[in-house]
């Protein structure tokens, strides 16, 4: 599905990513792990299209296509969601309204038909119950006022709503609680249907027992140091770091 | 925007009443006491309305003898010839083109983007229209209904006419011909307007709007309207339009004057897209408006809501002066300044009466090279005990050329006054622009959807068919100004 080839990103002229390679199958959850600064955040921005990330070198495919050669909302139309780590604030939008614009677009580019508001309504209500969020919710401004925990939850919402074929989230377990990690947890494993693969970017191993990734890649300044299964995060959780970045010559 | 095409091709070829008399001359540029009373000879104006010209002529001139142009606002513009300048012209033939295959290929985009069906497209852009419409059966019925509930809703010429008691009573109430520069003018030379009087408890069961009326153009250059709202009463008034107007007249000084007696309330509501000029700001109109609403009665209410996107220049600052006691103001306004446009807007809120209360929401946008100033003054006069309000003012910028200035002023003499003031800045930030991206908005809908979020708790206030039109009209004027 992603094909990641030697990518070299940078940002504002200094170079982050210096030779990513990454291979993510259909069904596949790839963990992406690191130190703070190794370039996590970079890699997931850079895959999601964002202005300002620019690739110096490389090369992504996505089901074939060269996705660096798409804008964001392009990349996102065609199933890719980033579930940000510091979800933006939109005053005076509706989640609702916000939310079913994307979604339309969606719908548009797979040629289906667009949904009325009385519709979405429908929907939106039905994957708030499914993500344990107060449908109230929806109709206050993009996540305006929200605490780390209810941002977090609607992130998982819209990923919900908008059913990506490819999820890449970042940190997706910050800011929250061992009670909230577990719901939203439960929410992003509920909404695994067959053919969604998953890309999770976090520091610390704590979600990974809730989110139980196929494959465990470690990214140490801007390369991909090691890959492992399930066992190379929980030799991360005793170890740190440290012995990673000394192999990689950091 | 779809029932107000019917109303405004209804107007094409409506022909009964409220037409001033066809003018078949023009007065010469130039402005002098001659000029004054040949308008008032050709409108056929009563003595008393004559001597009320001459005495705004006279202390305009004083005016301009000791160059005393108001030099207060935030704006710049090469000093205006007032003797070069026709204040008497004929209604103009307006120039017919033959198809819209004749129209700039600019302005059918613009009329595109705003949803403005092609009929109506050809009326703006000067093609002769058939009118297919059933329109005199539309204008009667609106007639009839304001006339069943005694509502007058005409010319200012013709009120004149036919309720000079009304009109000698009010007109100049709350705009004094001394109250500016450009009030004064206005006052000599006033072309024509709207005149609305609601009888006593009467809820007017219509939004009144400039449409209605056949000669809505080309009295655009020295306007005066009048509304008075007598006790119990209620109206909702709207004036403009979303579709981009071009004027010849470079100077537009209208006045307008709002009277709310006893338990009575007025809403007004504003649309302004006049030609704001070319991206290196040459031409545009300069747009100077006298707005005032006095709060007679005990209990009364005036809200005056705005969404202002056009002009090369806006100056204008819709008042209220609150005399009876339990009265309310409120200013709600969206100023958009791009290219090289300014604008300087904002209020004044002058309390007088006990316990009046009075609120205020600006948002300013500002993009391009524009500029854009709020400037707002809340009064509490020595009696106006138990005087309450609020101030918000938000700007927000897009890019980094151009300019947001807030400048408030507030003079409070009575001790038990409460004066709440709040302003931030914001900018369209990368990151929301991306956040929209993500779930897959063009970047351009992004922007849209930020600034539609930016002005909601104004545009929310609009009669419905004029919010959905603020939106459109933001969006289309904020194209290409997206980073």
């Amino acid at each position: 599905m992603l094909e990641v080839r030697d990518l070299h990103a940078e940002v504002n002229g200094v170079e982050i990513l210096k030779g990513v390679d990454l291979s993510v199958g259909v069904d596949e959850t790839h963990a992406i792990m690191g130190p703070n600064g190794s370039g996590k955040s970079t890699l997931a921005y850079v895959l999601a299209g964002r202005p300002g990330y620019e690739v110096t070198a490389g090369s992504v495919t996505f089901d074939g296509d060269d996705l660096l050669a798409l804008p964001a909302e392009e990349r996102a139309r065609r199933g890719l969601f980033l579930s940000f780590q510091h979800p933006v604030e939109i005053p005076g939008v509706r989640m609702d309204h916000f939310l079913r614009a994307g979604y339309n677009e969606l719908r548009k580019n797979a040629g289906e038909e667009q949904l009325d508001p009385l519709k979405f309504d429908r929907l939106i209500r039905s994957k708030a119950k499914a993500v344990e969020m107060e449908p109230a919710m929806t109709k206050r401004a993009v996540n305006e006022g929200f605490s780390g925990g209810e941002k977090k939850r609607n992130e998982v919402l819209q990923m919900a709503v908008l059913e990506p074929r490819l999820r890449i989230l970042d940190e997706i377990d910050s800011g929250l609680d061992v009670d909230a990690l577990r719901e939203v947890a439960r929410g992003i494993t509920d909404l695994s249907v067959p053919g969604t693969s998953t890309i999770l970017v976090t520091h610390y191993d704590r979600v990974l027992s809730y989110l139980e990734p196929d494959h465990v890649h470690v990214l140490i300044d801007g390369r991909i140091a090691r890959s492992g299964g399930r066992a190379l995060a929980k030799e991360i959780e005793e170890r740190g770091y440290d012995w990673l970045e000394a192999g990689a010559g950091v | 925007m779809t029932n107000r095409t019917v109303q405004e091709l209804a107007e094409q070829s409506y022909k009964y009443g409220w037409t001033t008399e066809v003018e078949e001359e023009s007065a010469p540029p130039g402005l002098s006491e001659e000029i004054v009373r040949w308008i008032s000879e050709r409108k056929g104006e009563p003595e008393w309305l004559l001597e009320w010209r001459l005495k705004a002529y006279h202390h305009f001139m004083r005016l301009l003898g000791d160059a005393q142009l108001p030099a207060w606002a935030n704006v710049t513009h090469p000093p205006i010839d007032f003797q070069a300048i026709r204040y008497y012209a004929a209604p103009k033939p307006k120039l017919e083109l033959e198809s819209l295959d004749q129209v700039d290929a600019e302005i059918l985009k613009t009329y595109e983007r705003l949803g403005i069906p092609l009929e109506e497209q050809k009326r703006l852009a000067g093609v002769a229209v058939d009118a297919i419409f059933d329109s005199v059966s539309v204008m009667t019925t609106a007639k009839e209904t304001l006339a069943k509930y005694g509502v007058i809703f005409s010319s200012v010429s013709e009120a004149v006419k036919e309720h000079p008691e009304l009109v000698r009573k009010y007109l100049g109430s709350v705009v004094p011909h001394s109250d500016n520069f450009y009030a004064a003018l206005n006052s000599a030379v006033f072309s024509d307007g709207s005149f609305v009087y609601i009888p006593p408890g009467v809820r007017c069961p219509l939004e009144l709007s400039t449409y209605f009326r056949i000669n809505a153009e080309g009295s655009g250059q020295f306007e005066r309207t009048l509304i008075i709202a007598d006790k119990g009463s209620y109206v909702s008034y709207l004036e403009g339009c979303s579709a981009p107007m071009r004027d010849e007249n470079q100077l537009h000084a209208a006045v307008v004057e709002l009277v709310a007696l006893d338990d009575a309330e007025i809403k007004y509501s504003t649309i302004q897209n006049w030609y704001p000029g070319d991206d290196n700001g040459k031409g545009g109109i300069y747009n100077f408006v006298t707005k005032r609403g006095k709060c007679a009665g005990d209990r009364s209410r005036i809200s005056w809501t705005q969404v202002e996107t056009g002009s090369a220049i806006t100056w204008k600052y819709p008042s209220v002066l609150l005399q009876g006691d339990h009265s309310t103001g409120e200013f709600y306004s969206v100023a958009l300044a791009k290219g090289r446009q300014q604008a300087d807007t904002g209020t004044k809120m002058t309390h007088i009466g006990k316990n009046t209360s009075s609120r205020i929401i600006s948002k300013g946008i500002s993009a391009g090279h524009g500029n854009n100033t709020y400037r707002g003054l809340v009064k509490v006069l020595p009696k106006a005990e138990g005087a309450v309000n609020f101030t918000q003012c938000d700007s927000l910028l897009i890019g980094d050329q151009c300019g947001a200035h807030t400048v408030p002023y507030i003079e409070v003499q009575n001790r038990s006054a409460s004066v709440e003031h709040e302003a931030s800045t914001t900018k369209v930030s990368e990151e929301q622009l991306f956040y929209c991206q993500q779930r897959g908005l063009a970047r351009e809908d992004a922007q849209s959807v930020i600034v539609n979020g930016f002005v909601r708790d104004v545009v929310k206030r609009l009669p419905l068919e004029f919010a959905v039109e603020a939106d459109r009209l933001l969006e289309v004027n904020l194209e290409g100004t997206v980073g």
